[in-house]
């Protein structure tokens, strides 16, 4: 049985705003999850609380990773933990290379395990950045750029699946909210999640692009509304958004009372 | 205000004389004309006022509370040797081979060493009175007199007068040395020592030069009062690096001038580290025709060090290029001037002057004064400008976290990314890793 995610009843605020209104959902390893939702539902907000921006204000509610209290961690420690985060709009950090910036990421966990470690030798570096290299069809000389300076959309996103890979997280989550603008980018993050799942790996891919079945196939897919996760259900219910839209949904909760 | 003026202390002189010269002239058994030189360069010195914060080039910088009475006196040797200095410093710049190394310790040269393949070449690799002693025509028509010279200011005259020990650099016309040259001053103990950095290439010389000044930290104040001065004839090339490394109770008064002749280049970069405050003017002059002039700095002070970096781009002639990088860190209570200037004379048409400051906070307290400058006199030219100052960006930080490393690593991480554009003009290998391992010691706050 694998680690799992567990997000219980959470309530987050920005600028004391509620954003977040009581948000319960499971991800365990080796499943695929889709979370999908219209603009302003609060999605990104919960992909930023759980990789623990500052910014972010979680006034109820838990967090639990592999047993862990994720609310009591630094960002760096949720990373370590095997918690990752695909940015949506991934920072440039001029003068450090992929390469550079890969290593010291490696390094940061193996002295987390063993504080005398020195850390992955090069040439072992090397050989294993272009094995993922070559596992998701990445130019060689990308390791040699310095991290998304200068990168086009696409080649940010392929940056990320890369550290993703190398990283080798048990849980990710892609947090894609506004790329259902930018099909390409998508379709990148697709083929990456595609090629990097397996039964260690645990993914929730968050978009409000309802072709999303077109690129991956979620076994779990949820629908966030003002701030709560109101429908969940498996790939048929992403079918039924990519029909239907959401006003369904929308009328399904005034419905109820709301 | 007045009466505040008057009770504030005063920007005092050193205690020094016009006999200071004279007998230090005399122990070194110097030749007459030297003496000379610095008997006149004392008479400059008397004739200008101390400078104060009312001089504009000084405007954000007092000095007033050195304490003359430890940092005034001269440093006489005490017994240093070459084995204090670190050994990370005395390492071969390049692979396992040494070019020329020379250092000194106080105001004492401790080792020279010259690779035979500099001195086929006709190099002289020499402190500075041995050359005055053995080269006096090259070294009495070079020294003070095209680049920096007494008038230039306090500091200057003062060097000019009672310059305490001195490296010449000299490489003949058209020799292209390989090898690296490299020198060291390091000093031990308070007191005043004053520096001076010789560096002639005649026509198509090329070489590459690292000099570097350094010390401890000690509890009471030491001054170092220096002038550098590189002569570029014409198409020579030059690529010099200093790096500064004071102790935290070092106060440095410094005056470095360039010259490039026609189609000469030079690329000049500056690793300012330590220091309780330093005020260095650093100029370039491109007199010739199509000559070229780089500067670039990195610098990092933290706790209360002061660094004010003053810069000139003179373009005398036509079709000159200028190109000035530089770049700050700063934590704790730190603050740096920037000042710079590019001047371009009636008749430096098409010239192309360029510089850039840029200065990164660590923290609130830190504090950084950028202030660009154009002179222009000629009508077909281009010369431009930037500065800006800045916090860290807290999500670059956050994202570098995001993939595991802890804060102080992601920082470190940034800010040398932040420093690579300077670092990556550095030639020399072990001198870039010695520069990321101090910014890794300041910011973990253990330097």
């Amino acid at each position: 049985m694998g680690a799992a995610l567990e997000i219980r009843n959470l309530h987050v605020s920005v600028e004391d705003q509620p954003i977040l209104q009581g948000v319960n959902l499971i991800v365990r390893q080796g499943e695929i999850h889709a979370l999908m939702g219209p603009n302003g539902s609060g999605k990104s907000t919960l992909a930023n609380t759980l990789m623990g921006h500052p910014a972010y204000d979680v006034t109820a509610g838990q967090i639990i990773f592999d047993g862990m209290d994720l609310l009591d961690l630094e960002t760096d420690e949720r990373s370590r933990l095997g918690l990752f985060m695909a940015f949506q709009y991934p920072v440039a950090i001029p003068g450090v290379t992929v390469a550079n910036f890969l290593r010291n990421a490696i390094n940061a966990r193996m002295k987390d395990d063993d504080p005398d470690s020195k850390g992955i030798p090069i040439p072992a570096f090397r050989k294993m950045m272009i094995d993922k290299m070559d596992l998701l069809r990445m130019d060689h000389s990308f390791g040699g750029r310095y991290l998304n300076d200068g990168f086009s959309g696409g080649e940010k996103k392929r940056a990320e699946i890369l550290q993703m890979a190398m990283l080798e997280p048990r849980i990710a989550i892609m947090d894609e909210t506004d790329s259902g603008l930018d099909i390409d980018a998508l379709r990148i993050v697709a083929e990456g999640v595609n090629r990097l799942s397996g039964p260690d790996l645990g993914v929730l891919v968050i978009t409000h692009y309802q072709r999303i079945l077109n690129y991956i196939k979620p076994q779990f897919v949820h629908i966030m509304l003002d701030g709560q996760i109101v429908e969940s259900g498996g790939d048929d219910l992403a079918l039924r958004l990519e029909e239907q839209g959401y006003d369904w949904v929308r009328e399904r909760q005034n419905g109820n009372g709301r | 205000m007045a009466t505040r003026h008057r009770v504030a202390r005063d920007f005092q002189a050193p205690p020094l004389s016009r006999a200071d010269v004279e007998t230090l002239s005399a122990r070194a058994n110097e030749p007459d004309w030297l003496l000379q030189a610095r008997l006149a360069a004392w008479d400059v010195y008397e004739t200008l006022p101390m400078p104060t914060t009312k001089d504009e080039a000084w405007r954000r910088t007092d000095y007033r509370h050195i304490n003359w009475a430890s940092a005034g006196y001269l440093a006489a040797a005490n017994g240093g040797t070459y084995n204090d200095i670190p050994a990370a410093n005395r390492q071969p710049l390049l692979g396992e081979q040494q070019g020329g190394l020379i250092a000194f310790v106080d105001d004492q040269i401790v080792h020279r060493e010259i690779n035979a393949a500099l001195s086929e070449q006709g190099v002289i690799f020499t402190d500075l009175r041995t050359a005055a002693a053995e080269h006096p025509e090259l070294v009495r028509d070079h020294l003070m007199t095209h680049a920096v010279t007494p008038q230039d200011g306090k500091f200057a005259a003062l060097n000019a007068a009672l310059w305490t020990h001195g490296v010449f650099l000299y490489v003949p016309r058209g020799a292209a040395v390989e090898l690296p040259a490299h020198s060291i001053f390091y000093t031990s103990q308070p007191g005043a020592t004053l520096g001076h950095v010789l560096v002639v290439l005649e026509e198509d010389a090329q070489i590459n030069y690292l000099h570097e000044t350094l010390s401890p930290t000690l509890d009471t104040d030491a001054s170092f009062v220096g002038v550098t001065e590189l002569i570029v004839k014409d198409g020579a090339n030059l690529r010099f690096v200093n790096l500064q490394d004071w102790g935290h109770h070092v106060f440095e008064f410094s005056h470095q001038r360039a010259r490039v002749g026609n189609d000469g280049q030079l690329d000049w970069i500056t690793g300012q580290m330590g220091g309780k405050l330093v005020k260095a003017f650093m100029e370039i002059d491109l007199d010739g025709k199509g000559s070229w002039g780089r500067m670039s700095a990195l610098y990092f002070p933290d706790g209360k060090q002061f660094m004010d970096l003053d810069t000139q781009q003179n373009h005398n002639a036509p079709h000159t290029t200028s190109d000035l990088l530089f770049k700050g860190v700063l934590k704790d209570d730190a603050r740096t001037v920037w000042q710079g200037m590019i001047k371009a004379l009636p008749g430096a048409q098409k010239t192309d002057g360029f510089q850039a400051n840029r200065s990164m906070l660590l923290s609130d307290n830190a504090r950084a004064d950028s202030i660009p400058g154009l002179e222009i006199e000629a009508d077909d030219v281009r010369c431009t400008h930037a500065a800006a100052v800045g916090q860290i960006e807290e999500e670059m930080i956050y994202y570098l976290m995001s993939r595991g490393l802890p804060r102080a690593e992601a920082e470190k991480l940034a800010v040398d990314g932040y420093f690579v554009p300077v670092l990556d003009r550095i030639p020399f290998e072990n001198v870039r890793d010695r520069l990321m391992a101090y910014v890794e010691r300041k910011l973990l706050g253990t330097s």
